[in-house]
């Protein structure tokens, strides 16, 4: 008996058309895409109308672009564990405490005098050891989240508080500096032009941007956030992905460190309390589900170079005023209940406009 | 009884204070005691309002930002029309204030329906941006005279075998009516009741008749009020005004909440784990130094608490459900 | 008091441009066993949440006890009488047995304070109403399904009820179970109680029902007097065709190594020496009551609970399982009973859900994935399933239940399993599918794959088995081959003590 076609449930196809497939696109987040762009240019054009004289310039682009990448890494970070369903609070902590390491490091094997060799050797090992501490952090979060079995909320909770305390065990609560050898890691320019941390991000973020869409782990990434469950009966291994996802994000938030402590020439245990708070904002304002499953770093990237344009500007705007900081974070907070109260209308009315169709 | 969390955190209290107890003696005086009870004041009343709103299965971190805010803004009314009389104003001004706050917590949650930790991580910068730019962010040393007085208020005061004076702050006592107050919402009350409910079955809730936009605005205008009223006392405690201070510290009230036992999926937990959580996290904080351990070490030791207090349970659950089910009919 | 308790009339609504109900009107008279009968996608959860006032229909009229509700709130219809016992019971699993009866009567009763002497008492008596008897105190999370369903009775009973609206009540009971619930129904009848009974299971709706109404895609088909049905006029009211009675026959091939075989097979507390074989192109079914320890037969042979001993082969070859992973590797997939939740990403596409178990095959140059290949590897997959969707990146969530687990299956046949097993297949799928999804099965053997299906649906069995074990507390009991036996006889073994 062949197998009946005639079933009336679902959509039809006109006869003859060939599917739209394209797995590499969620259709509900394309939308998203484009507004986020017409955001980023709209501030972008505001800020340059309100102070013409010192928001399209040159160094007005280089000093936004001190601030891009470290935010950015972070944000990337927060958005892969954001992707599985969770989140990792630690990723400032965990930077912090490789910067303080590096720098412990640098000192330790690059007197101020040397050159050559002897300076890339120690460069080479203090990054090697901040990487792998990252790394180790990471694998720690992802041991107390797949194995243990704690909520990555309460988990990153406890070991944000733990890796800041060994941070300000090790600094006994100063800060520790790099050497000057190091530094070009942070102020260096590639061409005199771009600087070299704009370019370690821009790289990270294409190379996760090929991870998370076009290799399998990404692929496996997004479905296990959708539903871990039935990621487990598919046979996909949660527990080992769960603990590379964490990884991967100690992984960039070494980086992170590293580039803070090379532009700032100082590294502390409490550095950079409110990245947290703006990675998660960009996160979400680039269309990261918190919940898990959907997200893209394109939307990231976008959200990321909005709030750089919004802050640069609202600084300068203000620089009559002290604590232009704290207007700051007024306006992250208020931006990020207005994106997603934007959100929550934005999906009513697709809802409703399917409604009218019929 | 034996086996349940708030039993097991009273275990780890008395083993602990054993062991600091070994190592200093000055453990177990009366004087600690007082000082413990005076650190944990603050947290603790903190504590209840994030209980409720856990056991309803959701999150707040923005309380810190809104006690700061009432603190502060309650300080600068009260010096602007120089005020020095009872303290009791201040806490009139802030609790109103507290639960102002909280209610754009539950209006934003409730209407919009958005995942609340998001939601109170965007407040508290809210909160925190706007208290710090448009009123100040100075530290204030010349607090109203009602809350010096307060500073000074005492309840019990003993000579110790030594010869000095300690007190035990009347503070304590709002502590333990928020306590009592907290406690019979809970058991005795169908809003207490309904919600446990929410935490347990949102959509059952909702189906069978509980207004859940009401349990909402409860929840986060309790938490608002309780936050104002402990920011009069923490303001009082310190003697001075601060703002930048409090923020940073919520991840030590939600982790003493838990600890208690409170399950961060929602509906479980109790006022007794809470203070026993508190009182754990207080002891922590405080008693290094007694136990030789420098200061440095603090966060070390609570990030170890609460990986080991968050940790063991799971774990232990894991191994018990350990079969998961796959047909709900069996 | 009027006789007639419900009635609503020309009830239409639409969810996001789907419309759900369209027209529908149906009366309830007092002491009355009304049954709802349709498909997955009827509209039967939507009409049931429209009467009890969770949802507001967007046309037509609610008359309840003679009185007009242009706007129904939930707890209008609780304070009317009306209660209903959801699918999932509703109940809150973090509080005990005594609150879950009693709290929503006291919140209706506008309490603001909880009298717990008075709440025990309440739920005492309740329960008393039904003549069960349970643990005030225990945690709802903890106690059995069944006793989670008399729970729930048991406060549907305290608000006065007089309506009270079962959905798929007896999806989760054993037989001993389910003729004790009717048993109940029938005195709440005799109290004068109405009771709307939902439900797919033809034979419970024959035998307990005084009227039946019929949903097909929204609409009414037919609301009459009982006895004027049979399975097969039910059949094709519901579905608009004949029932299908088509069965499978198995042919042994040349090969005699089976494609398994399973030894003594043990696992503490759930089964005893198990011990079967199956051979290629074979389908074996095996069922038994609750407490029968198939589902936990099915999840060691997958690996999400190895079994604590015994053996098992594959092709003749001792293997190990002690992970899913294991289970993948030697060829053998398993299809969930909840595909919601264990087998679909439902906010995923269909393309995805698809291709998410061979996604490593499509990977090239580079490391990166060949998204030409992939799109050719979903293609295949609804080809040969037929799955019907306008697209495939498309949201799973959108397609009926049939379709669904076409998807699900399409996922499993991407990596050419020699073993499927299949654990209650067609739960959830309307009558329609269901047997074009037997005949996929039938299809499956045809071309050589051994396949396990896993069922309390006999005539399911006895459709798509050529072989069917009986397992009872644990062990195997029993072994049927379907060309000599009958539905009765099978059902009959299947419900003794």
């Amino acid at each position: 008996m062949r197998i009946n076609n005639a079933g009336t449930t679902g959509q039809s196809r006109p006869a003859g058309t060939p599917p739209k497939l394209s797995i590499f696109s969620l259709a509900a987040r394309d939308g998203n895409l484009t507004r986020l762009f017409v955001i980023m240019v709209a501030i972008f054009v505001v800020m340059s109308l309100a102070r013409p004289d010192i928001f399209p310039t040159l160094s007005n682009f280089n000093s936004m672009s001190v601030q891009i990448p470290e935010i950015g890494i972070l944000a990337i970070a927060i958005m892969l564990t954001m992707l599985t369903g969770g989140i990792d609070l630690s990723v400032t902590s965990t930077a912090n405490l490789c910067g303080i390491v590096t720098a412990i490091i640098l000192t330790a094997l690059v007197p101020p005098t040397a050159a050559g060799p002897q300076v890339v050797f120690g460069i080479a090992v203090a990054v090697a050891v901040a990487i792998t501490i990252g790394l180790a952090c990471g694998l720690f979060n992802g041991y107390l989240i797949s194995r243990v079995g704690i909520t990555p909320i309460l988990a990153t909770l406890g070991t944000l508080t733990l890796y800041m305390g060994i941070a300000i065990a090790i600094t006994k609560g100063t800060a520790m500096f790099a050497v000057p050898q190091f530094l070009w890691l942070g102020s260096g320019t590639i061409t005199g032009f771009v600087p070299v941390p704009l370019i370690i991000f821009a790289a990270l973020a294409l190379v996760f941007a090929l991870i998370l869409n076009r290799t399998a782990f990404g692929f496996r990434l997004y479905m296990m956030g959708t539903n871990a469950t039935a990621a487990r009966f598919s046979g996909i291994n949660n527990a080992r992905m769960l603990v590379q996802t964490y990884m991967l994000s100690g992984l960039l938030a070494s980086i992170a460190g590293l580039i803070f402590l090379a532009r700032s020439n100082s590294a502390k245990a409490d550095y950079g309390s409110t990245y947290i708070l703006q990675a998660i904002l960009i996160a979400v304002l680039g269309g990261v589900n918190p919940s898990g499953g959907f997200g893209k770093i394109a939307g990231l990237v976008m959200a990321l170079l909005s709030l750089q344009f919004l802050s640069s500007g609202l600084s300068m705007l203000l620089i009559r005023y002290s604590g232009s900081n704290f207007l700051k974070e007024f306006a992250w907070g208020a931006l990020l209940i207005a994106v997603m109260v934007i959100d929550y209308y934005s999906n009513r009315r697709r809802d409703r406009a399917l409604v009218e169709k019929t | 009884m034996l086996k349940t969390n708030e039993f097991l955190v009273a275990l780890t209290i008395v083993g602990l204070s054993l062991v600091i107890g070994l190592i200093s003696p000055a453990y177990f005086t009366i004087a600690n005691l007082f000082d413990l009870l005076r650190s944990a004041t603050v947290t603790g009343m903190l504590a209840l309002g994030v209980l409720i709103v856990i056991i309803s299965g959701q999150i707040d971190v923005s309380f810190t930002a809104i006690t700061a805010f009432s603190m502060y803004v309650t300080v600068k009314i009260l010096n602007a029309i120089g005020f020095n009389g009872t303290v009791l104003v201040a806490f009139l001004i802030s609790a109103p204030i507290g639960l102002a706050l909280g209610l754009i917590n539950a209006a934003i949650i409730s209407r919009f329906k958005l995942p609340t930790l998001i939601v109170t991580l965007g407040t508290q910068s809210l909160f925190r941006g706007f208290l710090l730019f448009f009123i100040g962010s100075n530290l204030i040393r010349d607090i109203p005279g009602g809350m010096e007085a307060f500073w000074k208020a005492n309840l019990v005061t003993l000579t110790t075998p030594e010869g000095a004076l300690t007190h035990l702050h009347s503070s304590i006592l709002l502590l333990v009516a928020a306590a009592l107050v907290t406690w019979f919402l809970l058991k005795y009350t169908m809003l207490g009741r309904g919600i446990y409910a929410l935490g347990g079955a949102p959509e059952a809730a909702e189906r069978a008749g509980f207004s859940i936009n009401g349990i909402q605005m409860f929840i986060y205008g309790y938490v608002g009020f309780l936050a104002g009223i402990a920011g009069v006392a923490y303001g009082s405690l310190n003697r001075q005004a601060d703002p930048t201070r409090l923020v940073g510290s919520e991840l030590d009230v939600i982790a003493a909440v838990v600890l208690g036992g409170a399950i961060i999926t929602g509906g479980r937990g109790s006022v007794i784990g809470t203070l026993l959580g508190v009182f754990l996290i207080t002891i922590v904080n405080n008693s290094l130094i007694l136990m030789g351990i420098p200061s440095i070490w603090q966060k070390v030791v609570i990030g170890l608490i609460i990986i080991v207090g968050t940790g063991l349970p799971a774990y232990q659950n894991r191994r018990a459900v350990g079969r998961p089910s796959a047909n709900l009919a069996e | 008091m009027p006789e007639e308790l419900l009635c609503v009339n020309n009830i239409t609504k639409s969810y996001a441009g789907v419309k759900a109900l369209e027209d529908v009107s149906l009366n309830i008279n007092r002491g009355e066993i009304h049954c709802l009968v349709g498909e997955n996608g009827s509209g039967k959860s939507t009409l049931i949440k429209i009467i009890a006032g969770v949802v507001t229909p967007d046309a037509g009229e609610i008359h309840i006890n003679g009185k007009h509700y242009p706007k129904l709130r939930p707890i209008d219809s609780i304070r009317e009488g009306i209660q209903i016992i959801y699918q999932d019971f509703s109940l809150f699993p973090n509080l005990t047995v005594a609150e879950n009866i009693a709290l929503n009567h006291e919140l209706a009763r506008g309490q603001k304070l909880v009298n717990w002497r008075r709440v025990r008492q309440v739920a005492t008596a309740a329960m008393q109403q039904i003549g069960i008897k349970l643990d005030l105190d225990a945690r709802v999370e903890q106690i059995s399904v069944a006793d989670k369903q008399f729970t729930a009775i048991s406060r549907a009973l305290l608000q006065n009820a007089q309506l009270i609206i079962m959905d798929e009540p007896t999806t989760a009971l054993t037989q001993r179970e389910v003729r004790s619930l009717f048993a109940v129904i029938k005195s709440l009848q005799a109290r004068g109680i109405s009771i709307l009974f939902v439900s797919h299971k033809l034979n419970e709706v024959l035998e307990i029902s005084n009227k039946t109404m019929i949903l097909r895609n929204g609409r009414k088909v037919v609301d009459a007097d009982a006895r004027e049905f049979d399975r097969a006029k039910l059949v094709y009211y519901m579905t608009g065709r004949q029932i299908d009675d088509s069965t499978y026959d198995y042919r042994p091939g040349e090969l005699t190594v089976p494609l398994l075989k399973v030894e003594n097979l043990t696992s503490h507390g759930n089964f005893s020496d198990i011990s079967f074989e199956l051979m290629p192109g074979e389908i074996l079914g095996i069922t038994g009551l609750l407490g029968s320890g198939r589902t936990e037969l099915a999840l060691a042979l997958f690996g999400v609970q190895p079994a604590d001993s015994g053996t098992i082969s594959v092709e003749g070859k001792p293997v190990e399982i002690c992970s899913i992973q294991d289970s993948i590797t030697h060829g053998i997939g398993y299809v969930p009973e909840d595909r919601l939740t264990e087998g679909l990403f439902l906010d995923q596409s269909i393309g995805r859900n698809i291709v998410v178990r061979t996604i490593d095959r499509y990977v090239g140059r580079g490391g990166l994935l060949d998204g030409r290949e992939v799109e050719k590897g979903i293609q295949a997959g609804v080809n040969q399933l037929s799955i019907k969707a306008g697209s495939p990146a498309l949201p799973v969530k959108s397609l009926s239940g049939g379709n669904q687990q076409r998807v699900v299956l399409a996922k499993w046949l991407a990596s050419s399993p020699r073993i499927l097993v299949l654990n209650g297949p067609t739960v959830g799928v309307d009558i329609g599918s269901k047997s074009e999804l037997h005949e996929i099965l039938r299809e499956l053997a045809r071309q050589g794959m051994g396949l396990i299906v896993i069922s309390d649906d006999i005539p399911e069995l006895m459709q798509t088995c050529s072989r069917i074990l009986l397992m009872r507390r644990g062990r195997l009991v029993d072994e049927f081959r379907r060309q000599d036996t009958t539905e009765n006889q099978l059902t009959l073994k299947l419900t003794e003590a």
